[in-house]
């Protein structure tokens, strides 16, 4: 369905920035080497026969015993042309991070935000890299597969004793 | 003797006045808001009980209606809000999540809103059915005609009278496991 998007950024970037890419079930991948997450973001944006104007969503995966051990996913979408393509980048366990799409698609900002939140990885260059749906007072990343799956961390409980 | 039986029946009389005017502040957080509405709109009627007020301040509410599933997060505004509330004052949990977080059981969601605010009537059901609503709110206006919602009993117990044996209850539900 898009499969120009995949030789496009092949054509493009011959630096081995694309590590691996295929097409499964009508959808088309690429896994982004780290350093070229920004430049391919920027390329799919701008040019002329791929031109993805919107960003869907972007989210990640613990692949708990994997090496990289955090996918960051990311999908985008051309209104114009009508074809999408989702896009991996790899964070390793012991220093997580990828940087961050706000300059390239804004609406990017929350979703890393998310990420950030639930899984730990870090947006170098993010603008505002705070938690956004669990409190401040949290420890830990909730989403992370070594997460003790019922572990609450509660922030107000009754006393036993006090008067209701 | 007298004296006695002038101050039990005035009691009578003002827990009779009171189940028949609650002033609900509905606290909504999820879809049993949508059962909520529909025992709030004139099919089911929550007025032919008493308790069509929707006050959407809990200085001037005197049930507080927790509809839907509260998270953690959620915990110090619940407390909070319950404590805005004048005396007495009582508190329905609508919906398996409002009672015991329902099937939720993980990072976020609080285990039942009891483990934050006192709780007098649980109402189960996924969510429940408006029937099942004004069930509960019948069980409720039962027990505050017998004075026993948790305030009223507090209020009693300050005064230094006796309070039913109904209201020595656990805290919270006991069926729970101890979190980790």
């Amino acid at each position: 369905m898009a499969q120009i998007v995949l030789d496009r950024l092949g054509a493009r970037f011959t630096g081995g920035e694309i590590l691996e890419s295929g097409s499964e079930h009508g959808d088309e991948w690429a896994r982004i080497r780290r350093d070229a997450w920004i430049p391919v973001a920027m390329f799919l944006r701008d040019d002329p026969s791929t031109k993805m104007e919107m960003f869907i969503d972007l989210t990640c995966v613990d692949r708990f015993g994997k090496e990289p051990r955090f996918d960051v996913v990311l999908h985008v979408y051309s209104v114009s042309l009508k074809h999408r393509v989702r896009l991996y980048c790899g964070a390793p366990e012991e220093d997580p991070w990828v940087d961050t799409l706000v300059s390239v698609w804004a609406g990017t900002n929350w979703f890393e935000r998310e990420a950030y939140d639930l899984y730990g990885v870090r947006f170098k260059g993010h603008p505002d890299l705070r938690r956004i749906l669990m409190y401040p007072e949290f420890v830990g990343h909730p989403l992370r597969k070594d997460y003790p799956k019922e572990k609450r961390q509660p922030l107000v409980r009754r006393q036993a004793g006090a008067p209701d | 003797m007298g004296f006695e039986f002038h101050t039990s029946s005035l009691k009578a009389a003002v827990n009779w006045a009171r189940k028949f005017s609650l002033f609900q502040y509905p606290f909504v957080t999820a879809c049993c808001g949508m059962e909520f509405m529909s025992v709030a709109a004139p099919k089911y009627d929550i007025a032919r009980f008493g308790a069509e007020f929707p006050r959407f301040s809990p200085r001037q509410a005197d049930l507080l209606i927790i509809v839907g599933t509260i998270t953690e997060r959620q915990g110090p505004a619940l407390r909070r809000i319950y404590e805005q509330m004048c005396e007495p004052k009582w508190v329905v949990a609508f919906g398996v999540c409002a009672s015991t977080g329902g099937f939720y059981q993980n990072y976020s969601t609080m285990p039942g809103a009891d483990q934050v605010v006192p709780v007098d009537v649980y109402i189960p059901g996924c969510p429940p059915r408006p029937e099942q609503v004004l069930d509960g709110l019948i069980l409720l206006q039962e027990r505050i005609q017998r004075g026993e919602g948790h305030s009223q009993i507090a209020i009693e117990a300050e005064k230094g009278y006796d309070v039913p044996l109904a209201a020595i209850r656990p805290l919270g539900s006991t069926h729970r496991k101890e979190e980790p």
